[in-house]
């Protein structure tokens, strides 16, 4: 399937994500693209790229053509091609390294799973625990549709109602982690 | 019994009648849960969207604590599936490579902290299914379920890609236990499909497809039974805009597997937080209702 030109990449921007991708693809190496991936993908449906279509991406090299496509960021964990993949190859995990990848370029048509990951793991860091409504709200706000909040306002108004949601959730995590973000940042730039 | 509790984010939240459910069962159970101090969020599936070594560092920093925790050798239960999957990757990745550990220890020394790999985490299904037992739990039943047909509903996560309790693929645990409360099954194979996770925030046409199957192979149960609290969300919060999609109307009862158990083991609806539910129908209270004049 050719892929929308307005979803292409400049990979000249990107020195590192070459050799990211290297590893990706040692990860996959000995795939036979059998497409038992493509068989057990529940969200295969939705995606421009075939799961097993993306790994022979990979393979090839194509970082560019791998990150235009939504293939991986449709990926839920459910970890089938995983258990099935006759070659026993970590497949969701390789996804993961995906998501890993086109996180740090921010890429527009993966707006709304790079924002609210994001906000998410901000939360995370400010506070030792999830606060659920501060990042749903910042995440709403950052994504700039306002008709977004509105297909969740149903589920909103019954979970405010049972008082599952409030403005200030305790945190009893002990405060927030911010020294250990900093470090594993550090860790991973010096690699 | 004894174990360590490591509720996780959403059940302190969103998921709070499957924390009260969990604790008021297992305590009927006559198993003890010491939470664990200080904890913090596991990572759930953003961290993996963001960093390798932050989705094994969050995880990694509750099982050092688990470790300080006195007295030493209890297994970690946790209810939620995401949850459990990231802090069992920890204890299944570093068993074979001290560079990981290492890696992860040199973080984890910021907060004064050290993993060394003696933990051992258990899913609520796992402990329920084979610690405790479905015999154990019919000894407890005094108000039979009669007349209520459950779908058991696993997802993804408790099953893989880790098969440690049941199969990855085609899930029995639950049967035993649903047979143990008086309540009939309702035969499916929906059970260890996937619900969309965050998609259902991300990407909503794609989520509500995968909800849809799942309620839409229900019809017929009085109740589907979950082990997550992102399957729960998913299937309980979003039944209207399934409707429109499928055709499928009515609301379906969507119910933590605790919460079950306990109603057979005369626990109250109030006790085990029904009300907290985004999905019990009148029906199903009804249907409650009458296993009472039953028993």
């Amino acid at each position: 399937m050719a892929l929308a030109e307005d979803t292409a990449i400049d990979l000249s921007s990107m020195p590192e994500a070459a050799s990211a991708l290297a590893d990706i693809r040692a990860m996959v190496q000995p795939c036979i693209q059998c497409g038992t991936c493509t068989g057990s993908c529940p969200n295969e449906f939705a995606m421009d790229l075939t799961p097993r279509h993306m790994w022979r991406l990979v393979l090839l090299g194509r970082t560019e053509d791998v990150l235009a496509s939504r293939t991986f960021s449709l990926c839920s964990a459910c970890y089938m091609c995983t258990l099935r993949c006759p070659r026993g190859l970590p497949l969701t995990e390789a996804i993961g390294r995906l998501k890993q990848l086109a996180a740090r370029r921010h890429l527009s048509h993966l707006r709304s799973g790079d924002l609210f990951y994001r906000n998410f793991i901000a939360s995370v860091r400010r506070h030792g625990r999830v606060r659920e409504m501060e990042f749903m709200g910042l995440y709403f706000a950052q994504m700039m549709n306002p008709w977004l909040p509105l297909r969740y306002a149903d589920m909103g108004m019954r979970l405010m109602r049972r008082g599952k949601v409030t403005l200030q959730l305790p945190s009893r995590g002990g405060g927030g982690l911010n020294r250990l973000f900093e470090k594993v940042a550090e860790m991973e730039n010096r690699s | 019994m004894k174990y360590l509790y490591y509720p996780g984010c959403s059940l302190e939240g969103t998921a709070r009648e499957y924390d009260i459910s969990t604790r008021a069962f297992m305590a009927a159970m006559g198993a003890e849960l010491t939470e664990i101090e200080g904890w913090t969020c596991c990572g759930a599936s953003a961290a993996e969207a963001v960093s390798e070594l932050l989705t094994l560092v969050l995880p990694a920093r509750n099982l050092a604590l688990a470790e300080g925790m006195t007295p030493p050798g209890r297994d970690i239960l946790v209810p939620c599936s995401a949850c459990y999957l990231n802090l069992r990757r920890v204890e299944e990745k570093t068993r074979g490579s001290h560079d990981l550990k290492d890696r992860i220890n040199e973080a984890l020394a910021v907060e004064g902290l050290v993993y060394h790999g003696g933990t051992r985490t258990r899913h609520l299904l796992d402990v329920v299914s084979r610690d405790l037992g479905a015999a154990a739990v019919a000894r407890r039943v005094v108000r039979p379920l009669t007349g209520i047909r459950v779908a058991p509903y696993y997802g993804c996560q408790c099953l893989r890609p880790y098969a440690v309790f049941d199969d990855p693929e085609a899930p029995r645990s639950m049967e035993p236990l649903i047979a143990a409360t008086g309540a009939d099954l309702h035969p499916w194979t929906m059970g260890s499909k996937c619900c969309g996770a965050s998609h259902m925030n991300t990407k909503m046409e794609v989520g509500l497809k995968l909800v849809g199957a799942i309620l839409e192979a229900a019809q017929g149960a009085d109740a589907v039974v979950t082990v997550c609290p992102m399957c729960q969300i998913n299937l309980e919060a979003y039944q209207r805009q399934v409707a429109r999609q499928t055709g499928v109307a009515g609301t379906m009862t969507i119910l933590y597997l605790p919460q079950l158990l306990g109603l057979a083991m005369g626990l109250s609806p109030e006790a085990l937080r029904l009300d907290l539910n985004l999905a019990v129908t009148g029906g199903f209270l009804e249907k409650f209702r009458q296993t009472a004049t039953a028993a």
